[in-house]
């Protein structure tokens, strides 16, 4: 592959190789010692935004505990009276309103500085956590939240914080899902080995990791295998955009077994073989997204989270993009919810632009389908949450969250004008956000 | 309270009841009255007192075009509420599955049921009770805009005098009624509009011509003049006076009207095209083609991945149409929703039906198949009952916040 961004079908000419000379004088240092540029900001070379490769660190230790081959506890499917009902319950509501306070309170304020960053603060991170966000999927027996399945208050709690961003819902949803994860499909074993360091004051980071850095990638075909022995599994690939890779304490790889079914597996950082880098990318970035590279990475059997048959992975594939559907739905409300009251005061040839159709059928355009979007994904999320099928209502609120939520991304840029490609509003970011909708895989689950 | 958006468990029944009638009654003769544009659909006689049979007996949960009355002083019930609008728009989508055209042509449920249901006092809705209405709004020079309307309303005595042309009046020769919109004062603007119940062979009223149409052939569409036509004052739907404004039985009342059909027409839009999604799904499939929810459309062909874009866009619009007529069966006031739904579904109809045909080429565009039927009877429902147009700028003065003088 060519550098740079240039296709293989292109080539330079003459006037190119010329061109191509007068840049590399242009970048030697000769000319900043010379005193004839002005000398650019250094940039600060850390972990997340330029990336050498490091091995993960081993972070806390986790004390085997539980019996092996036992079912672990199971939060117990939502009842639904088939009532066709719009109304969140009570705890709910009561839920999203303290997130949604959060998001408004604490994350919006930092949304900035954490993309400038590739970071999400501490404190944020803490405040979430003192709201229990990484232990909302775990069942109240196991030290949780959930007296039965939280699909939807999941979803909910998504939206309102990506509402707030979109990155640091990501970093702040991320190890929650690990622990909804060992919740759903764990063994006695995993769930007494793991949990603990998820319910605690000071919760784990922790990331699922399922994207593969290839194009056309499909979740169901990873390259990333996962071979048998005698004492349990090796694994070799490498996974992509994997959130706060470098401080996570426990990951969960996707892999393909050697029979072609693909399988979950629990890996505790710092073990031989795995490797992390930064993988900072157009948007999402307050999440500190990373390269996870797996080499001759040994687990052991106890590793295999859920079944080895495929539907475990596929299950989580599925409740993943639930997950980023809400994503995108909270932040596609931020974005009409920053437009409407800008092309209010934004005037143009004497009058607000909100009163010119154009103008107005693109915000009308946005609120209808962002609410399209918000229904199917909370048909998909109560669906989960009953335990039954919902495959084929994920898939299209997938669909519909990729297309129309990068729409409406777009159309918040462009009725901003000029201001909206401007860091001065948070659109632009909104923007970048949007488009992970439809292509990023894992990460977070509801 | 949980949320929960699969169809209601308790009006699954009607819902299927209402797709084998589509199945079995409507789609035999789909074909036939789609090229015998103007005949009556002798068939639906049958189907209509079997309608109101059911109806009757309380087994169609209120669905149907009187469906969508609303009693602003009923007490909200205890706990959530799936009624009749629910019923309502998922029987309608079940029988547009069937046939838009024939739909529309149903003795007993037209426009003019709802208008009478939603606005006419105890005593209107009983004495027209059983009388199918048709409804005469639109005029040569007056489509959208509503409020401009130029047939005149003069008291005279015991009776109105209407004098205008109305077109586009869907089952207007068939009707046993048409309810016309005329204004009593054309200076005094919106205040003045007022809709009239003139029964079928009133003197003064004639049926000019039927429309030779893209779709929907299966309804018949008039075209009614209406020439010193004396009806009794009492068929004036709601209260006579100008200043009523706002208080539901004025202009704004008549409007509110719109407000609940738009649901049903929604409910048209996501029927037809469901008709599409089904035949072509399998059309699909004899092709080779298989739909994959679980794989990124990008890995599937372009057939399946256009495929999978229509669906959504139908689950959306299907749920948008629900959401508006869970509100309106839980006394929320749902005219932003209403619109979203009928925004939706009609550019969501037009884009299935059509894309339908392209994925099937030849097979689609040849009138072997319905398809090509489909997406001529789609298009209507972008138009009617408020454009595309129309709806967007109902939303967007409701998501701004602006009157319609602000945003016009």
């Amino acid at each position: 592959m060519s550098p740079h961004g240039v296709s293989s079908r292109d080539s330079r000419d003459p006037i190119g190789y010329a061109v191509a000379a007068v840049n590399r004088l242009a970048q030697s240092e000769l000319l900043d010692r010379l005193g004839i540029r002005r000398r650019a900001e250094k940039a600060v070379f850390t972990i997340t935004r330029s990336g050498f490769r490091t091995a993960t660190t081993a972070g806390r230790a986790f004390a085997k505990a539980g019996q092996r081959g036992r079912a672990g506890a199971r939060p117990g499917a939502s009842s639904t009276h088939g009532v066709f009902d719009l109304t969140p319950s009570e705890d709910e509501q009561m839920l999203v309103d303290v997130v949604s306070e959060l998001a408004a309170e604490v994350v919006r304020p930092a949304a900035a500085e954490a993309d400038a960053a590739c970071a999400t603060p501490e404190v944020v991170l803490k405040a979430g956590n003192e709201l229990g966000l990484t232990i909302l999927g775990v069942p109240e027996s196991l030290g949780g939240l959930s007296e039965e399945r939280t699909a939807v208050a999941g979803t909910l709690v998504a939206e309102a914080l990506a509402k707030g961003d979109l990155g640091i819902a990501v970093a702040a949803l991320a190890p929650g899902s690990v622990a909804t994860a060992i919740s759903l499909w764990g063994t006695d074993e995993q769930q007494a080995t793991y949990l603990p360091a998820f319910t605690g004051d000071d919760p784990a980071a922790a990331a699922i990791a399922l994207t593969e850095p290839t194009v056309l990638f499909d979740a169901l075909e990873p390259a990333t295998t996962a071979r048998r022995t005698a004492q349990g599994y090796v694994l070799d690939g490498v996974k992509s955009l994997v959130p706060r890779g470098a401080d996570a304490d426990l990951f969960l790889v996707g892999a393909r077994l050697e029979d072609g079914n693909c399988a979950l597996f629990l890996i505790e950082a710092g073990t031989s073989g795995l490797e992390v880098e930064a993988e900072p990318a157009m948007g999402v970035r307050a999440a500190s997204l990373t390269r996870l590279s797996l080499d001759g990475v040994e687990v052991s059997e106890a590793a295999l989270l859920g079944e080895g048959d495929g539907t475990t992975y596929v299950e989580c594939v599925r409740l993943s993009r639930l997950a980023w559907c809400a994503l995108a739905v909270g932040t596609a409300q931020a974005v009409l919810d920053h437009v409407v009251p800008y092309v209010k005061e934004r005037e143009a040839f004497g009058e607000p632009v909100a009163h010119r159709q154009s103008v107005a059928f693109l915000v009308a355009d946005m609120a209808i389908e962002l609410q399209a979007m918000r229904l199917l994904t909370y048909k998909a999320a109560a669906r989960v949450a009953a335990g039954k099928d919902a495959s084929r209502e994920i898939g299209l609120a997938r669909q519909l969250c990729a297309s129309k939520g990068m729409r409406i991304g777009l159309d918040g840029v462009q009725l901003l004008g000029g201001h909206g490609f401007v860091k001065e509003h948070p659109v632009e970011r909104w923007y970048r956000d949007l488009r992970a909708i439809g292509l990023m895989e894992g990460g977070v689950l509801v | 309270m949980t949320i929960w958006l699969d169809d209601p468990k308790k009006l699954v029944p009607l819902r299927d009841q209402a797709h084998q009638v589509a199945m079995n009654m409507l789609r035999p003769i789909s074909r036939k009255y789609d090229a015998a544009e103007h005949e009556y659909p002798k068939e639906l006689d049958l189907l209509a007192a079997m309608i109101d049979g059911l109806s009757e007996s309380g087994a169609s949960n209120g669905a149907g075009a009187a469906g969508v009355r609303r009693d602003e002083k009923e007490k909200p019930e205890a706990g959530v509420k799936n009624g009749t609008n629910l019923a309502s728009v998922l029987g309608i989508a079940e029988m547009c599955w069937g046939d838009v055209g024939l739909l529309l042509s149903l003795p007993r449920q037209g426009l003019g049921n709802s208008a009478i249901a939603s606005v006419a006092s105890p005593e209107q809705q009983e004495r027209f009770a059983g009388v199918w209405a048709a409804m005469a709004i639109t005029e040569p020079g007056t489509g959208s805009d509503s409020a401009n309307i130029a047939t005149t309303a003069v008291r005279d005595g015991d009776e109105y005098v209407l004098n205008g042309e109305k077109i586009f009046v869907t089952s207007g020769e068939r009707a046993d009624a048409v309810v016309v919109w005329a204004t009593l004062d054309k200076t005094q603007g919106r205040a003045a509009i007022k809709s009239f119940v003139v029964p079928k062979g009133t003197p003064g009223m004639t049926v000019e011509r039927l429309e030779h149409k893209l779709g929907i052939k299966a309804s018949d569409t008039a075209t009614i003049r209406f020439e010193d036509c004396r009806v009794p004052a009492e068929n004036l739907l709601g209260s006579a006076d100008i200043d009523a404004g706002t208080s539901g039985q004025g202009f704004g009342g008549a409007m509110a009207t719109f407000d609940n059909t738009r649901p049903l027409v929604a409910a048209m839009a996501v029927g037809c095209a469901r008709a599409a999604l089904d035949l072509t799904r399998d059309l699909l499939e004899q092709a080779g083609v298989s739909i994959d929810y679980d794989r990124p459309a990008q890995v599937q062909s372009a057939a399946a991945a256009k495929y999978v874009q229509m669906e959504a866009d139908w689950e959306g619009s299907r749920l948008l149409m629900l959401q508006a007529a869970w509100m309106a069966d839980n006394g929320k006031p749902n005219s932003l929703e209403a619109s979203m739904a009928k925004a939706k579904a009609g550019r969501v109809g037009s884009d299935i039906t059509l894309s339908c045909v392209e994925l099937c080429g030849s097979v689609g565009y040849a009138e072997s198949e319905l398809l090509e039927k489909w997406s001529r009877d789609s298009k209507i429902l972008d138009i009617f009952e408020g454009t595309q147009q129309i709806q967007q700028l109902i939303v967007a003065r409701r998501v701004l916040g602006l009157t319609s003088a602000e945003l016009r």
